[in-house]
């Protein structure tokens, strides 16, 4: 066999395999999960929501008060990161309990705890944001780009 | 010259076969909880073991299974002369550092989540060509090391899939000597690195699979022995995934195992226990045969076993460049005599 065709032999053997991985390959419980980050995700938003609407009943004005929200429900998705429960939360909502603030909080609280052990400059500081720093690099870019349009575009 | 212990392309035949006169095992809670709690010398109440981190602790279970092993046949750890061991770590810390403890000549190995199959084979070899008279084999993982390795930080709130397998808390080492009482390890199969172009890190066992098997065919061929020879043919951690494609794969290639064929990863755990595919890490195969396995063959409920401990060799790094996954595995035969 030439070189080509061995090659040709190799790609179609792992084709095959890929396909035969796929047919066997357990899928995610797609309808059990959607409900679950829906609920978990949902019950998050909820109680974001009746901690604005009691800040706005102690008379705190609406932009202070949805500030102080998004505090309060970082303080709470820390908490309970090192509380040791979210991660099973996580295990079970999926994006139910990333994508609400308190999984950025539990994105950047998990890799402090977890890189402690390596010291403060080394460990936490270093590598806190490990899983959550795409989000912010991300996020400053996309701040960037929608301010330069504001630039151009508006005025 | 020809290899006068070499049969086939890449099977040995031990002249002398060492014999594996002693074996310890020690696992972490979650473990301890599945179904072999009682086939275990020691189960761990929390994953720490008194030490401040958990690559202290992993590198703690190995140095203690060691001891162990040794001190059941009545030695010292100093009496054995060279320590074979790997682990799952960067530079196999959990290994070196628990051979500077152990104080002995060392030789660190990577197979991955082969490494008990490797260190066997190595050690026999060791002790078959007359280098040595007793070696120390041994492999750990440990589940929150490896998480935070090869994935994400523990309290990280992320959703597996069902292909995905838990890494055993677990260690397990082998005295194997020249003279005394116990099973043999008569042949050995050398795998080659095999990669069928899977990426998935979630889904390992099916980037082991196709290693297996080529090992184990390889093995049939190279001794001209079938798989009824065996009692038990038993694959390292491909879990119930990788062990449902390996045997598609096995049909395929004409060799029908089952039933006496399993894995170490579907066997570890039982299926409540929250795992998906099935148990993972050097510890997984480690424990499982220096634990029920090897206490099976003394009782004679198995006479013949094949031992296929499987490895997936990536990193990290290899993974998010987008490389495949190789995969291996050696297979060693332990025989009743």
């Amino acid at each position: 066999m030439t070189a080509e065709s061995e090659e040709r032999l190799k790609t179609a053997q792992q084709e095959e395999y890929h396909h035969l991985v796929n047919r066997v390959k357990p899928k995610p419980p797609v309808i059990k999960n959607c409900l679950w980050a829906f609920v978990v995700g949902g019950l998050i938003c909820v109680i974001g929501q009746l901690i604005l609407n009691y800040l706005l009943m102690l008379g705190i004005n609406k932009v202070d008060a949805s500030s102080l929200d998004s505090i309060i429900m970082v303080f709470l998705g820390a908490l309970f990161t090192g509380l040791g429960v979210y991660d099973d939360l996580g295990q079970k909502a999926g994006a139910g309990s990333i994508v609400p603030i308190t999984g950025f909080a539990n994105a950047i609280v998990a890799s402090a705890m977890e890189f402690k052990r390596e010291g403060y400059i080394f460990g936490v500081g270093a590598r806190i944001f490990s899983i959550a720093g795409p989000t912010l690099v991300f996020g400053f870019v996309a701040s960037v780009l929608i301010g330069l349009v504001k630039l151009w575009i508006i005025h | 010259m020809v290899a006068l212990k070499k049969k086939g392309l890449q099977t040995l035949m031990f002249s002398e076969p060492p014999i594996i006169t002693s074996w310890a095992s020690m696992v972490g809670p979650k473990e301890g909880e599945g179904p072999w709690a009682n086939d275990f010398d020691m189960i761990l109440e929390d994953y720490l073991f008194g030490e401040e981190s958990w690559e202290k602790a992993e590198s703690k279970i190995l140095r203690e299974t060691i001891k162990l092993v040794l001190s059941k046949q009545g030695l010292e750890p100093q009496d054995a002369e060279v320590m074979l061991a790997g682990d799952l770590l960067n530079q196999i810390i959990s290994s070196s550092y628990a051979a500077r403890e152990i104080n002995i000549p060392f030789l660190g190995l990577y197979g991955a989540c082969s490494t008990m199959a490797e260190s066997l084979l190595v050690g026999s070899i060791l002790v078959d060509g007359g280098y040595f008279e007793r070696v120390v084999t041994a492999t750990s993982s440990h589940h929150y090391t490896a998480e935070r390795q090869f994935r994400f930080p523990t309290e990280q709130g992320v959703q597996k899939v069902p292909s995905s397998q838990w890494t055993a808390t677990a260690a397990g080492a082998l005295l194997i000597q020249k003279d005394g009482l116990g099973p043999k390890v008569v042949c050995a199969t050398v795998g080659k690195v095999v990669d069928m172009g899977q990426t998935d890190a979630a889904n390992m066992g099916g980037a082991m699979a196709p290693a297996a098997v080529d090992t184990i065919k390889i093995h049939f061929q190279d001794t001209g022995r079938t798989p009824d020879y065996y009692d038990f043919i038993v694959t390292g951690d491909l879990g119930s995934v990788g062990m449902t494609l390996a045997g598609e794969l096995f049909q395929k290639e004409g060799i029908v195992p089952t039933p006496n064929y399993s894995d170490c990863g579907v066997l570890l755990y039982d299926g409540l226990q929250g795992v998906d595919s099935g148990g993972s890490g050097c510890g997984c195969s480690g424990c499982m045969l220096a634990g029920p396995l090897l206490k099976k063959i003394k009782k004679k409920e198995i006479n013949r076993l094949l031992f296929v401990a499987t490895g997936a060799l990536m990193s990290p790094t290899s993974t998010f460049q987008g490389e495949s996954i190789p995969g291996i595995a050696h297979a060693v035969a332990i025989e009743n005599s």
